[in-house]
Formats: structure tokens, C-alpha cells, sequence
């Protein structure tokens, strides 16, 4: 296997706090994306390889990436603030799963802030100009920007450590602005900007292109209708819907997350609820956000608004996806509002979750637990969900929706140790544009604390099974867990539990295409 | 007027202008410049008024940094309890005392032993703890040791070797009134006084910005409520209004 050790689970629920082994993840960050990806996102592409492997920087990197930090600066008050008011007290450096794992230094929160604020003092403040030994400060140098590739590589985003700074310093911030500089000198990342070049293109992550989607969702829909006898639709493009449903592309083909998919449907069709799934929006996802750029992410954005005018529908609902729910949730309407066209009985947007834990409450779902049976769940809260979005009319409804859920079709339900959980949640070691196999040393050693926590509640509770409500946390678990030794399958979806348990009782769909009608039943 | 009087006279002019004029400066900075996005770390308030509460407790509490560490928290919160003490004692050397100013002069005579305490306890952090080590620059320490300075200089004054404070208040009041009085020339009141002026003049130049800063930080002082009442940065309703995708593309004027 690989060249560097698998963490040991210690079985104490918690990763003690290492002693700090410096430059332990230093290295040449993931691969770095082509001139042509660069030019598809409209960063400058005036750059080539380089003799040895690699890309060069472009001409004047130095100067473009000063301007570009002083443009930033300029038009984000939390970047401006965030850089300035540090005291370096030390309450975040040990909050960062990256840290946790890898021991090392640069992962802790501030320092890696401080790789962008040493270069941020030497240019322009009155202390870094004139005494750049006392406060840290340093030239930028090209040693300087292989850092930042690296480090702000190793960050997930996921805010945990703005949850403990005494004054919410969000490295994720940071590291976003650290991204968006770099894009403009010719580091970008392949993994993040390849897909959001295809999302432009195509519609989705994955490059799934219209027809192919709707064979897919007809195969999805032969399955359902094998195993329950009743034809549950996934509608594509149907105008006049009353729902657009946006969700991860993952949803459509990738386990467990097409089960999900297979739930939300069922959960519609139940419900009596017209929706659609549109090609031209085929993606909940929106990596923009990953790369701190405001104006790829609003693109992607955009659109979501195009699809929802073209197809006519009353709603949007958002399917099981971290950082997509929090650019939903908080930036969907700063992006693409505002949504005076939709029905304003219903936020916009709304989650899946709302959804059914709405259905749930009014009765309008029968359910049998005993579906669920032979599992003992847990559930994972996603950093973005948790941390920077809510569901419902209360602060922390991010916690307990999908928690109500799970308990509503399942008897066995647990919580892991609860710095785990809710705001204190752990990344699951992917996020943040990291997932890719470039990356496999840095995910499988972020998940570490996550790890021992669902260790924990297996030795202790008895748990089997860990619920997700993010594309990207259940493709990092399915990855990563069976390297401390669990299986791929103890991962499940929430929405797959939903479908486990719900018993359909409405046998034709309110979206029953002609030659089904006919069909006798 | 003794030269000493003199020099020191400029000094705390020059001093407050820094202080004053920086700090505004930045703060106006901070109003300025915009939040283009909704990022409060959730849960958060879903009104004004309970980020208000959000901001007091983490201003008087310390609300994050008790959940995320008790020994910091311990030392940072009795040196800034103690400090404001301290402060609100030293007014009485600007303004007229009254019962109130009356009623804390012996709290703020001994919250100097705990203001000390406090920062020797965030010292020793900084040199044993190997995270707090690698973090910290030279500034970091030398910032401490200002503080420790100033309130070891202070003590001294206050129960070892007292100075003629009537004649301080009326070298400051004189100071504020544009009518001069000597300034005693106790070597430790200088010293005391002279590394005061140096706090003054860092403050707007140095991490001390934290104290007006907290106030605007956007994840702790933003309503969540990003799905009922639309956010937007002047300079994305640009982009907006010109129709456009990015930002290069937008006419400037
Ligand atoms: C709104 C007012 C203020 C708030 C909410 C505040 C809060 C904090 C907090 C939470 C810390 C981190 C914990 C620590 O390391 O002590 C801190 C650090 C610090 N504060 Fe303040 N502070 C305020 C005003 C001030 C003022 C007026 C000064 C000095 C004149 C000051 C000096 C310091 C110093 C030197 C540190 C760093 C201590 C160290 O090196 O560990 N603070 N402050
Ligand atoms: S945002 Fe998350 S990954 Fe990034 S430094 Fe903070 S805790 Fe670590
Ligand atoms: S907790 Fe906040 S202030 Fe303290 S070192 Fe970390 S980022 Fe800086």
C-alpha cells in the first residue's frame, strides 16, 4: 500500500492532541489544472509547462498576486478583518481534523492563516514594512506560493475552527482567498477547476449529459417498480411542475447515494407532489464556493434560476448535500434572487428534509420502523450544514431534522460523543474540494477523528450503520472507512432509510405518464 | 515647564492623535468594506437583537474560547476583567471622581495582582505549549511583556514607592485644557508613563485591533436569515445590473 501509516484507532473516542511534527504534509499539493480549465472559469491562462514537471507560474506572479490580495481585501471584510485581528492565543490549534491527523503545524487553523498573513504584513502593513522580524512577516516568494498550494489544499473549510476562535476567525475564509489568488497565477486545482469547467459545459460534476440522465432515471425508476410494484416516477424536465429538485450529481448512479434519490422520489410521489429533476441544473453541487470564487459560484448558481423560470415550477428543494445546502441556504438568494417567482408560501430554497420531516409531522407518510431494523444508526452532521446553514424556523434545526427523521424510521438510534457532533462536528476529511485520489494520504488522515468517534459508539453502542446527509461526506466514507478497518456499506443515506421504511400507499402517481394510465391496474 | 514635562506633554498628544486617528481609521475600514456573503457560524441568531446577545457574551464572556479551552480561557479572562478595572481607576486622573469612580478604587488597586496573574499565566502558555510556541512572533511576547511592564511599573508606584498623583492629575487635566503643569519626575512614573505611549502608539498597528474588531466580525454578527431578506455587496450588484458574469468585464465609473 501506500508509503506513509494508516492512524490506529484508539477506541478513547477522541484523537489526543499530537506534539507537532513540522512539514510532515509538505509537498506539491494535488495537480495543477491546465491552461485551457484555467481559461473555461475566466482566470488568466498566459501560462505553460514548465522543463521539469509541472506549470510555470505566469509572468509577474509576484505582482498579480499581490494586486489580487489587495482587490480581495477590498471586497471581503471578513479577509481584511480576519488577517489584521489574530492574538494568537492558540484556542483554535488543536480544533482541525487535518491537524488532528497529520500533525502537522501548518494545519493547525492560525498557521495557516499566517501563511497568507505573513505575506499580507510585509506588503501592507506599517509593521511588516518596517519591522518584518517582529511581527513575522515575509517576502512572497515562489517557496512562499508552493505553501499556499499545499496548505490551503489541506483545508476543508468545513469552520470548525471559527466555531472556537474568540472571534469567529474563519480559516475557511482564508483559505478560499489563498484559492481564488492562486487561480490567478496559474495554481489552480485540476480536481476542483476540470469539474466546475464541466458543470458549464454539460450541466453537471460528472459530465453526465441529458440523455444518458434520463436513461438513468428510467432504469431508476424500472428498479423501484420491481421492488414495490408501483411506478414511482423521476421525472426530467417537466414543465409545470410543482417542485424543482437540485441535487448532487452523486444522487444518480454512485452508492449509497442513489438511494437517497430513490427516497426523496418516493417521498414525492407519496406526497402527491409533482416535481422534476432538470438537465440543463443537473448538479446541487456548486464547487465555486471551494475555490473562493464569487463569480464562478454565482454562474453556477444562475443556473438553478434559469431552470426553475424555464420549467415553470412553485418550489426548489435541495436533495442531500453538504456545501451545496449551505451555498443554497445562505448564498442562492445573495446569488441568483431574488425568487419572487416562486410560491412564497415556501422558502426558497427548501431542503429534502423539510420536506419529509414536514410530510412526517402532518401524517401523510406511513412508515414502518421495523424496516430498519436490523440497523443500529448514528448520524454524521456535515460541516457546511452544521456550521453555515439551518433547516426550519429554529437556530440548530440543522441538527435536529435529520435526526427527527431517522428516529421516525428507525428504532436504533445513537449519538457519538457529543465534541463530535452538531456544531463541534468533525469534517469527514474530504470536503472543501479536496476529494480526490491526489489526496488520499491527507483524506484518509483527516477522517481520523471521526473515526475513533464512530469506534467509539460501535464498541460501546453497538452501532452498524452511519447516516449522511452530504455527496461528498458519503463518497469520502465509503472511500476511507475500510482503511480502520469498517465496510464501505456501513454507509448509508438518509433518505435510504426514509425509503426503507416508507410503505407507498398511493398506487398511481399524480405525474403518471399517458401509457401508464393505461396499463390496468 | 521642565523638559521632562515638555516631552511628555507631546508624547500623550502625539499618542492619542495615533490612537485615535488609527483606530478610527480602521474601523471605518472594517464599516466599509463589504460582506459579500451570509457566513455566521450557525446556530445563530435570527434577529438583531440576538446578535446583540451573541456579541455581549463573547465580548464580557468569552463565550467561544471557554468552549474551546479552559486554562486560556481562565488567564484571558481575568486579565481583561482586571484591565478594565484598571482602566476605569485610572480615569480619576482625567476626570473629577464620584461615587462611583470612589466605590471601585480599591478593586482597581488590587485587580492589578490578577491582571498580572493573567498575563504571566498567557505568557508561560505561549513558551510551554509547543502550539502556542510555533505560532507566536517575537511581537507576540514583546506585547506581553509591554502589558507586564506597565502594570508591575503601576503596582510599584501604587503600594512600594507612591508618586504625588495629585500632581499627575494635573499634569493630564492641564494637558486636556491647554494649561500645562509639571509633570513629577518620578523615574518609575516615567518609565510607567512612557511605556503606556508605546501601547497607545502600537494599538492601531498591532493585533490589539481585536478589541474593536470582534465587532465586526461577520460570523459573529450577522442574523441568520439569508432565505427571507436578500444580502447583496454593492459590487455584486454590479455584476447584476451590468448584466454580467465577471467582475473584469464590469464598466467601472
Ligand atoms: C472589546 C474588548 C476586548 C475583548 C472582547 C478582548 C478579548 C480578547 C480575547 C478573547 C483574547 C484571547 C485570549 C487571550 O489570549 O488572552 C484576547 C487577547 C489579548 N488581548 Fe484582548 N480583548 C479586548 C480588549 C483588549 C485591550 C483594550 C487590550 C490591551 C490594551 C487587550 C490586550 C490583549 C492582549 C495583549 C491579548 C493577547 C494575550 C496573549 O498574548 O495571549 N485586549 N483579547
Ligand atoms: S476550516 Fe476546517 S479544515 Fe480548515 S483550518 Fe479550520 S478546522 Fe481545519
Ligand atoms: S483562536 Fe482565533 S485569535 Fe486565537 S489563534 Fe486561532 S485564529 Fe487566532
Amino acid at each position: 500500500m501506500a508509503d506513509y501509516e494508516i492512524p490506529k484507532l484508539t477506541g478513547l473516542g477522541y484523537v489526543e492532541v499530537p506534539a507537532l511534527e513540522p512539514d510532515s504534509m509538505a509537498g506539491k499539493g494535488p495537480y495543477v489544472a491546465k491552461p485551457e480549465f484555467q481559461k473555461a472559469l475566466h482566470f488568466p491562462a498566459d501560462f505553460d509547462k514548465g522543463v521539469s514537471e509541472g506549470y510555470e507560474l505566469v509572468p509577474d506572479w509576484k505582482n498579480r498576486a499581490l494586486e489580487k490580495l489587495d482587490d480581495l481585501r477590498h471586497r471581503y471584510r471578513s479577509l481584511q478583518l480576519y488577517l489584521d485581528i489574530c492574538v494568537k492565543c492558540g484556542a483554535c490549534t488543536d480544533k482541525c481534523h487535518y491537524f488532528l491527523g497529520t500533525k502537522d503545524p501548518k494545519n493547525m487553523p492560525v498557521a495557516r492563516q499566517d501563511l497568507l498573513r505573513k505575506v499580507y504584513r510585509r506588503y501592507f502593513t506599517f509593521a511588516g514594512k518596517y519591522f518584518p522580524k517582529l511581527v513575522g512577516a515575509v517576502d512572497l516568494t515562489e517557496a512562499v506560493v508552493e505553501e499556499w498550494y499545499n496548505y490551503y489544499h489541506q483545508c476543508s473549510q468545513c469552520r470548525r475552527c471559527s466555531v472556537f476562535c474568540p472571534y469567529g476567525i474563519d480559516t475557511a475564509e482564508v483559505s478560499m482567498a489563498g484559492r481564488e489568488i492562486l487561480d490567478h497565477i496559474g495554481r489552480g486545482s485540476k480536481y476542483n477547476n476540470e469539474i466546475i469547467s464541466k458543470v458549464f459545459k454539460i450541466g453537471n460534476n460528472l459530465g453526465l449529459p441529458g440523455l444518458a440522465l434520463a436513461d438513468t432515471l428510467e432504469g431508476l425508476e424500472e428498479d423501484i417498480e420491481e421492488d414495490t410494484g408501483i411506478k414511482v416516477r423521476l421525472p426530467l424536465d417537466e414543465v409545470g411542475a410543482e417542485v424543482l429538485l437540485v441535487t448532487p450529481s452523486a444522487d444518480f448512479f454512485a452508492e449509497p447515494h442513489v438511494d437517497g434519490l430513490i427516497g426523496y422520489a418516493k417521498v414525492f410521489h407519496e406526497a402527491g407532489i409533482s416535481w422534476t429533476l432538470s438537465s440543463y441544473a443537473s448538479e446541487g453541487a456548486n464547487f465555486g464556493l471551494f475555490i473562493g470564487s464569487y463569480e464562478n459560484m454565482r454562474r453556477i448558481a444562475l443556473r438553478i434560476r434559469e431552470a426553475a423560470i424555464q420549467l415553470k415550477v412553485k418550489r426548489i428543494v435541495f436533495g442531500e448535500c453538504g456545501h451545496a445546502w449551505r451555498v443554497a441556504y445562505s448564498f442562492l438568494n445573495t446569488l441568483a434572487g431574488p425568487f419572487d417567482f416562486l410560491d412564497p408560501k415556501y422558502p426558497v430554497p427548501q431542503h429534502i428534509l423539510e420536506v419529509t420531516w414536514g410530510l412526517i409531522q402532518d401524517g401523510k407518510l406511513v412508515l414502518d420502523k421495523t424496516a430498519n431494523d436490523d440497523k443500529v444508526l448514528t448520524f454524521h452532521d456535515s460541516c457546511n450544514v452544521a456550521r453555515g446553514s439551518r433547516m426550519g424556523d429554529k437556530p440548530g434545526g440543522q441538527f435536529e431534522y435529520p435526526r427527527n427523521v431517522i428516529k421516525a424510521v428507525c428504532n436504533h438510534f445513537v449519538d457519538m460523543p457529543a465534541d463530535t457532533i452538531h456544531d463541534a462536528t468533525f469534517c469527514c476529511g474530504g470536503g472543501g474540494g479536496l476529494l480526490t485520489d491526489d489526496l488520499m494520504e491527507l483524506r484518509i488522515k483527516g477522517a481520523q477523528p471521526r473515526m475513533e468517534a464512530l469506534k467509539y459508539v460501535t464498541d460501546t453502542q453497538g452501532v452498524t450503520h452511519m447516516a449522511a446527509i452530504c455527496a461528498i461526506c458519503k463518497s469520502q466514507f465509503t472511500k476511507v472507512i475500510p482503511y480502520y478497518g469498517f465496510k464501505m456499506d456501513q454507509i448509508v443515506s438518509v433518505h435510504q432509510l426514509v425509503s426503507n421504511a416508507l410503505v407507498l400507499q398511493r398506487q398511481v402517481s399524480v405525474q403518471a405518464r399517458p401509457e401508464d394510465e393505461n396499463e390496468d391496474r | 515647564m521642565t523638559f521632562v514635562s515638555v516631552f511628555y506633554g507631546w508624547l500623550f498628544y502625539f499618542a492619542t492623535f495615533i490612537l485615535i486617528g488609527g483606530v478610527a481609521r480602521k474601523v471605518y475600514q472594517y464599516w466599509k468594506i463589504p460582506a459579500p456573503l451570509k457566513i455566521p457560524t450557525t446556530p445563530a441568531p435570527l434577529t438583531k437583537r440576538g446578535v446583540v446577545g451573541r456579541l455581549l457574551r463573547e465580548v464580557l464572556l468569552f463565550e467561544s474560547l471557554f468552549r474551546a479551552n479552559k486554562t486560556i480561557w481562565l488567564f484571558a479572562f481575568l486579565f481583561h476583567m482586571a484591565l478594565w478595572l484598571v482602566l476605569l481607576r485610572h480615569s480619576r486622573y482625567v476626570v473629577e471622581t464620584g461615587i462611583f469612580l470612589n466605590f471601585i478604587q480599591p478593586f482597581g488597586k488590587y485587580a492589578s495582582f490578577v491582571m498580572v496573574f493573567g498575563l504571566a499565566g498567557l505568557w508561560v502558555r505561549r513558551i510551554v505549549v509547543d502550539r502556542v510556541r510555533y505560532i507566536s512572533s517575537p511581537s507576540d511576547h514583546l506585547m506581553l511583556a509591554l502589558l507586564l511592564g506597565i502594570a508591575l511599573s503601576g503596582m510599584l508606584m501604587t503600594f512600594v514607592v507612591p508618586t504625588d498623583i495629585v500632581q499627575v492629575k494635573a499634569f493630564f487635566r492641564g494637558l486636556l485644557f491647554f494649561n500645562w503643569h509639571n509633570l513629577p519626575a518620578a523615574p518609575i512614573l516615567l518609565v510607567h508613563l512612557f511605556l503606556v505611549a508605546i501601547l497607545m502608539l502600537v494599538f492601531p498597528v498591532s493585533k490589539l485591533l481585536h478589541a474593536p474588531g470582534i465587532f465586526f466580525s461577520p460570523t459573529r454578527n450577522q442574523v441568520d436569515n439569508p432565505r427571507e431578506k436578500r444580502h447583496i455587496a454593492p459590487w455584486a450588484l454590479e455584476l447584476e445590473k451590468q448584466n454580467k458574469l465577471y467582475l473584469d468585464e464590469v464598466r467601472r465609473g
